[in-house]
């Protein structure tokens, strides 16, 4: 697979570690009543579709970036690619 | 006695003879040929068995697609078996055997199992061979692998080298017959950079089989005409004896070029080249493969499909026989028999299953019509047919044509499914093409010679505009358009006799009906309990022809009974070339340590630690054992000093103003606090609140941290913290940079490690204990001026430093050092001896350190703060994790101090049976320590924590030894820590 | 029919025209009692025990596509219960048990071959590992030896002692675990099922789960609506797909498991093998090809194939270990896709909606587990509780702590 990095243009996947459902962005509050409940969701329920995934790949042979891939599970066809903390910040995590 | 079965014509090089081997004897050749033409050229019809029934088979192919002509290439260790006689490009002192036979080829003894065949039908052997249940493995298996399996392997190390590397192109043509060709030219001419592939070694298709003119000269003169075209095109790359064998995601290829395959073993070039091809588009033009027809005795030598014979007589110069007949359904066939007979073999009849034909057969050939061929005779090749009309007709080679089948198997490599074609009756290339492919020539069902050129023209020209060039103003050469009408047959019902369907795997039209009578319908089932299609050549001629007859069985048509998928790779790729250089020593990179060559120096042993190679222990003359060296080097740590390269440790250096507060978040334990210049041990949990990883921490500067990870998780752990970084916590102000190989870093380590340190560290720097106490760090100089840091942190447990300074200075001074110890008696000593220390000191590594333990299980519960956020923090309170009867990491000792331990024994009462229900937990690590003069070790036991003193067995039934163990504290050495602190 | 050496002959003498089906294509009824959704090797071992051992009736398996096409067709075909940890050795010993019967048990020869399997190590880590392993199984009534270089050598002259970039330095052996058809496997269990009244149904898509109240009465079909008391879903590999449409999310991300297949070629290796400083294990196939395979690709895919970078790696990883096999070539390459669970461990349990059961989640680890896990599905959908050897694979079991970790990677799917 080749994955057009949004800083370095199109990188073979084999540079890349895999993460999995870029959810994992939303970690709970730890202080939250049912936290245990969250981190478990959090933690062990990811989504699994077959077809659109957003998935954080990490760029591990290259320049480190985190992005968050849009990839189509059943065709492997890549229809986005962000950098991963651009797309936390815009959905709301920050310190 | 064998005959000359060469003719005129064709392109082999007639001035060039070579000489080769097979099955002992000694044959002459022509530079051009392959095995298989060169051996019908002499006359030899049997050059194999089948898998099953071991009947005797000969060359049905002139490609790729061959099932039969499998022999084994090459001796010694340069041996290679199930080499299709038909691509292999004869080379002076070939050497080629035969292959799967007991005996001779001629006269294999396992041919019995022809006669026996009734009761081999289809899956007999799941419906037998089950009582006794012992005699499987002992008798009847034994008997059937032995007689299965096709060519043998030498057992020895393959002695070629392999390449591999990466080619882009914006388009990969597959493919160099006329429409691959034109479509090369068209893109070549536009600009484009063009990569073309053949699977041959002369490029040019079925250009160079066939008699048909292009732009009025001979098809493979035009071919030798545009190829020497794009040979001068600087942005074409030609790749001749090059198969594309698989389509991957994005427009990824995989090719294996055959870089001497063609020469004699021992010429020094590589072997073969494994190419992963960057395609922005990319044509397939592959071709068709045609086709046999089922009737009685289909599979003897000298029966081959027609197009093969039509090659051999044009391409090689090679007669099929001397009174050769053809059989077709369609008008190709007719083709063979014009142009074996302008070649002058004789042609006693063609044979053509429909009614009519537009047709004709040179003179002097007999046409039947309606008719077709039931039964043959011959028993080591081909002597007589008989016919549905019930005459036998004297012939010794008979070309069959049952039409064609597009090459499509590239198309469905992403799953694509073909496509059912009625005009054809043939599957061609589906909607669901790989990315940016297309499909051009006969591959998409265009299968005559000017609607190829013209397609491969106008597709070519779609690409190039497609990707933003201009189309060159080349037009479509001159070429006639051949009929090529054929009507679907595929199988005589009259024949009596066994119909062969796949040649190879030995299964008959009557097995594809068993298997229909059975309930194994589907086409999965029907490949699968047959093994139709499963032979080396996949089922290249015959799933069409197992699909047509399952279909007639079932009163269904062939779409409906469907297609099976076609995977990678197209035809079979050699395993060493898939690994390339990534074999022996050069399996996986080697990572050395700074003081690498000097330890050599010493003589040290090395172990592999993940990629790293690090000294195991430094023998001294006289020393018999490992573990005299170790006990040395443990026990001059404790008395003296001692040296070790810790290199190999991760370090990430961390940098930005909120730097505290993240590795406050990444560990368990506070980080906040932390005053700089000191150091401090952390423990960082994964969110699932297993310990994923621990180390020191030193804050060199307000904002400026230097974390070290253990060996084994320096990757992980940097990347779980950029993940914090870049994913959770996208705003502090944090940098991490992987600094592992920019330091070289050695613990001097022992009573006498400060006066070592004295010795080289610049005057100005002060580290005596009161200006550098335990767990101080700080920049340092050392030498005279170069920039060091020093950490004074312990892992043996004795006052201890660990001194880093840049990789490049570690050789000189590892040097310095010993120099500078030589008083002192310093001591280098390895990672046996450093695990001996840490076990004397209760610390965890790789062993505890499994990803299953939490920090309760390692006795460091109160590290974990219950006040902060930080990763892991809520997971690791979950009810099973942090139950009271948690198992905890202890020490052991043997209640007889010279009783040796083993790690991996389990823990059980010293009355209780060995049985699970009593297993309370396992020793992680043992050592024999010289300084209590006793086997001690760690492990995991039930409740650890509050049974010291308790004897257990700890039991390893796999040597079915044990050892009474009594559970005591982990630290072994130095409890209250004192030595740490001098 | 019964089959037997003597069936073979008879038959053979009638021109073998007396066979007949082995299972009836029957269309499907408008209810039964329970209802298997998936006729691969799990569903299909449901039915057969559901049926043989407990006594069920109306039961029906329905196949979306042909039986046996779940991950029982596109396997590596190895059987073992080498595992460590409590919650999953007695199950894994308890299906080898089954597997050493299952032939007679079934009366067809689905080739259950025990030649063996030897998982090499190379550090001295992974030795204590092995140690310790090899005790639990040996805890547990399973087999398991400890091997010195020295034994491996002589059973495995052609491994790469000498030149190795990591040596080996032992091995776990254990002499009952071995391969299978596995085809056989699947159309043993389907005829046992057949021959005892279970209707398998092909080609039926379920589309949907008929839940009323928090009960699942049935299922949706692409051929009608079946009403069932139970419905027990076997669909590994698809789980995430067929369990949304009851609502459910899973601990599982689905994964292509590449898998391979050489040419032909006469006996070469004695069992299975397993390299362990790199991705490679390897058997050989009755009919001579050797089986082997990797890692999985690593990413979420529900498309079954693979790409370039894992082929080379176990391409590599073979090669290392045994380069004698290097002129042998590679024939086919397939892809299947794993349920693979968040701990490396299976699921065997009742839903929250009463009346719909789960059997999922065997990442690449399903085949060795067919007969257990056909048993033990059976026995808590005939009797509402577990099996005793099941009680581990709880839904449940991460909110409590209880995981089934083999390898220590943590809740990282592609790690297992």
């Amino acid at each position: 697979m080749i994955i057009n990095h949004p800083l370095l243009g199109p990188r073979d996947a084999q540079e890349f570690t895999y993460l999995g459902d870029a959810s994992m962005i939303h970690r709970p509050h730890w202080q939250a009543e049912d936290a245990i409940d969250q981190f478990h969701d959090y933690t062990y329920l990811r989504d699994n579709p077959a077809g659109s995934h957003r998935e954080l790949w990490f760029h591990e042979q290259g320049d480190r970036s985190w992005l968050v891939v849009t990839r189509n599970t059943l065709t492997h066809e890549i229809e986005k690619v962000e950098l991963a903390s651009d797309v936390a910040k815009a959905e709301g995590r920050s310190r | 006695m064998t005959k000359d079965f060469r003719i005129k014509g064709g392109v082999v090089n007639r001035d060039k003879k070579l000489n080769f081997r097979f099955e002992g004897k000694a044959y002459e050749g022509y530079e051009g040929d392959t095995l298989a033409s060169a051996l019908l050229a002499n006359g030899e019809r049997v050059l194999a068995r089948s898998f099953k029934y071991h009947r005797p088979r000969g060359v049905f192919s002139a490609g790729s697609e061959e099932p039969n002509a499998l022999v084994t290439l090459r001796e010694g260790a340069y041996q290679e078996p199930n080499v299709r006689a038909t691509v292999t490009e004869l080379y002076e002192g070939l050497v080629a055997k035969g292959q799967n036979y007991r005996g001779c080829l001629k006269h294999d003894l396992m041919a019995i199992n022809d006669l026996m065949s009734p009761f081999l039908s289809a899956g007999f052997y799941y419906k037998t061979f089950m009582w006794p249940a012992v005699f499987w493995e002992k008798l009847y298996e034994p008997i059937i692998r032995k007689a299965a399996g096709l060519g043998e392997l030498s057992m020895l190390e393959d002695p070629d080298a392999y390449d591999k590397g990466f080619l882009h192109c914006d388009l990969l043509m597959i493919g160099s017959g006329p429409s691959g060709l034109m479509a090369a030219l068209a893109a070549g001419r536009a600009g484009l950079h063009v990569i073309l592939t053949d699977e041959d070694f002369r490029m040019g298709g079925r250009l160079n089989a066939e008699t048909q003119e292009v732009d009025g000269k001979a098809g493979h003169v035009w071919a030798e005409e545009v190829l020497s075209e794009l040979e001068g095109m600087k942005n074409v790359r030609l790749l001749s004896r090059t198969t594309v064998y698989g389509a991957f995601d994005h427009g990824i290829f995989g090719a294996l070029e055959r870089v001497s395959d063609h020469k004699k073993e021992g010429s020094g070039d590589v072997r073969q080249i494994l190419w992963r091809i960057y395609s922005k588009r990319s044509i397939l033009a592959a071709g068709a493969i045609e086709r046999s027809i089922a009737f009685g005795n289909n599979d003897r030598p000298g029966i081959m499909m027609a197009g093969a014979a039509r090659a051999y007589a044009n391409r090689y110069g090679v007669a099929l026989g001397q009174n050769i007949s053809v059989f077709t359904n369609n008008d190709d066939g007719w083709q063979t028999t014009r142009d074996l007979h302008a070649k002058g073999v004789n042609v006693a009849a063609i044979i053509d299953s429909r009614s009519s034909t537009s047709q004709t057969a040179p003179s002097g050939v007999e046409t039947i019509m309606n008719t077709a061929v039931m039964d043959t005779k011959g028993r080591h090749g081909l002597n007589s047919i008989t016919l549905t009309n019930g005459r036998t007709i004297k012939t010794d080679g008979l070309a069959v044509s049952g039409g064609w089948s597009p090459a499509v198997h590239l198309t469905c490599h992403q799953r694509g499914r073909p496509a059912w074609n009625e005009d054809l009756a043939a599957f061609l290339p589906g909607g669901d093409l790989p990315v940016g492919m297309s499909v051009v020539g006969s591959a998409n069902g265009t299968m005559t010679l000017s609607a190829c050129l013209n397609e491969g023209l106008n597709i070519a020209n779609k690409v190039i505009e497609e990707l933003g060039a201009k189309p060159s103003d080349l037009s479509v050469p001159k070429a006639e358009d051949e009929t090529f009408a054929t009507s679907a047959f595929w199988h005589v019902k009259e024949s009596k006799k066994r119909a062969w369907v796949d040649l190879q795997n030995d299964v008959t039209a009557k097995d594809v009906k068993l298997s229909h009578q059975e309930g194994f319908r589907a086409v999965e089932h029907l490949k699968r309990y047959t093994t139709l299609g499963m032979a080396t050549d996949q089922g290249k001629t015959s799933n069409m022809l197992g699909l047509a007859i399952m279909a007639e069985a079932s009163g269904k048509t062939i779409p409906e009974v469907g297609t099976t998928m076609f995977r990678p790779p197209y035809s079979p790729v050699s395993l060493s070339a898939l690994a390339g250089r990534s074999r022996g020593k050069e399996f996986r990179p080697t990572r050395l340590t700074p003081s690498h060559q000097w330890a050599e120096e010493q003589g040290a042993v090395f172990v592999e630690a993940g990629a790293w190679l690090r000294a195991q222990w430094y023998p001294k003359d006289g020393e018999t054992h490992w573990r005299e060296s170790v006990n040395r080097e443990a026990k001059a740590v404790r008395e003296s000093v001692g040296l070790c390269d810790v290199s190999t440790l991760g370090k990430i250096d961390v940098q930005g103003s909120d730097t505290a507060e993240f590795l406050n978040r990444i560990y368990a334990n506070g980080f906040v606090k932390l005053p700089v210049g000191k150091t401090r041990y952390g423990i960082m949990l994964r969110e699932d609140g297993m310990v994923m990883d621990d180390g020191t921490t030193a804050r060199l500067a307000e904002n400026h941290f230097l974390m070290t990870t253990t060996t084994a998780n320096a990757v992980g752990v940097f990347r779980h913290m950029e993940f914090c970084k870049q994913c959770l916590w996208p705003d502090l102000d944090v940098q991490l940079i992987s600094a592992t190989e920019q330091y070289a870093q050695f613990a001097v380590a022992g009573p006498n490690s400060r006066k070592v340190l004295e010795k080289i560290v610049d005057k100005e720097c002060d580290i005596s204990n009161d200006a550098f106490p335990f767990m101080a760090c700080g920049d340092i100089t050392v030498c005279g001026g170069i920039k060091a840091r020093l950490f004074r942190i312990s892992f043996s447990g004795e006052l201890a430093y660990e001194i880093a300074v840049p990789a490049r200075y570690g050789d000189s001074l590892v040097r310095v050092l010993m120099d500078a110890g030589k008083e002192f008696n310093i001591t280098p000593y390895g990672t046996e001896a450093l695990n001996v220390l840490r076990i004397e000191k209760g610390h965890a590594t790789g062993n505890e350190l499994n990803g299953q333990s939490t920090a309760l299980n390692l006795g460091m519960d109160r590290m974990v703060s219950r006040k902060k956020d930080f990763i892991g923090n809520v997971l690791y309170q979950r009810e099973n994790l942090v139950r009271e009867d948690a198992l905890k990491l202890v020490g052991f000792k043997s209640v007889s101090p010279n009783q040796e331990l083993l790690a991996g024994s389990h823990f059980i009462g010293v009355d209780k049976n060995n049985v699970q229900e009593n297993d309370q937990g396992w020793m992680t690590s043992v050592c024999y320590s010289p300084n209590l003069e006793s086997f001690i070790g760690l492990g995991y036991i039930k409740s650890g924590d509050s049974r010291m003193g308790e004897r257990v067995r700890a039991v390893d039934l796999l040597s079915k030894t044990e050892t009474l163990v009594e559970i005591v504290s982990p630290h072994f050495v130095d409890p209250e820590g004192s030595r740490l602190r001098d | 029919m019964r089959y037997s050496g003597f069936s073979v002959i008879r038959e053979a003498l009638r021109g073998n025209k007396g066979w007949k089906p082995v299972w009836r294509d029957p269309e499907p009824q408008s209810e039964y009692d329970i209802i298997i959704v998936g006729g691969g090797g799990h569903g299909l071992a449901t039915a057969y025990y559901l049926a043989k051992e407990f006594g069920e009736k109306k039961i029906a398996v329905l196949e979306k596509g042909w039986l046996g096409s779940g991950n029982i067709g596109r396997n590596t075909t190895i059987v073992r219960s080498n595992y460590m940890l409590e919650g999953n050795e007695p199950f894994y010993e308890f299906s080898m048990k089954l597997w050493e019967n299952l032939e007679q048990d079934f009366n067809y020869n689905a080739m259950m071959s025990q030649r063996g399997i030897l998982n090499l190590c190379h550090t001295d880590g992974q030795r204590d590992a092995f140690r310790r392993r090899g005790n639990a199984m040996l805890l547990m009534g399973a087999d398991a030896e400890l091997l010195t270089n020295e034994q491996i050598r002589e059973m495995c002259p052609f491994l790469n002692f000498d030149d190795a970039r990591f040596p080996i330095k032992g091995g776990l052996l254990q002499r009952r675990a071995g391969t299978a058809r596995h085809d056989g496997v699947a159309w043993g269990y389907a005829r046992g099922a057949d021959m005892r009244g279970v209707d398998l149904v092909q080609n039926c898509d379920v589309t949907g789960f008929v839940i009323e109240n928090g009960v699942c009465k049935g299922v949706e079909t692409s051929r009608g609506t079946i009403n069932a008391k139970k419905v027990g879903v076997a669909v590994a590999g698809s789980s995430g797909r067929v369990m949304e449409k009851a609502g459910m999310r899973l601990p599982i991300e689905s994964h292509v498991l590449q898998a391979f297949v050489s040419e032909g070629l006469k006996p070469t290796i004695p069992g299975v093998i397993t390299f362990g400083a790199g991705h490679f294990y390897v058997s050989q196939s009755d009919k001579g090809g050797l089986v082997f395979g990797g890692d999985i690709d690593g990413y979420n895919t529900y498309a079954q194939r693979g790409n370039l970078p894992v082929i080379e790696d176990v391409c590599e990883g073979g090669i290392a270990l045994m380069p004698m096999i290097g002129r042998a070539k590679l024939l086919r390459s397939w892809g299947g896709i794993m349920d693979m669970s968040m701990d490396g461990s299976p699921f065997i349990d009742k839903t929250h909606i009463e009346g719909l059961y789960l059997n999922a989640g065997w990442c690449y680890g399903g085949f060795k587990a067919t007969p257990a896990s056909g048993y033990c599905f059976a026995h808590l959908l005939s009797k509402d509780e577990p099996h005793k050897v099941a009680t581990a694979y709880r839904l449940d079991r991460f909110k409590t702590g209880h995981i089934i970790d083999e390898k220590g990677v943590g809740a990282q799917p592609n790690l297992h």
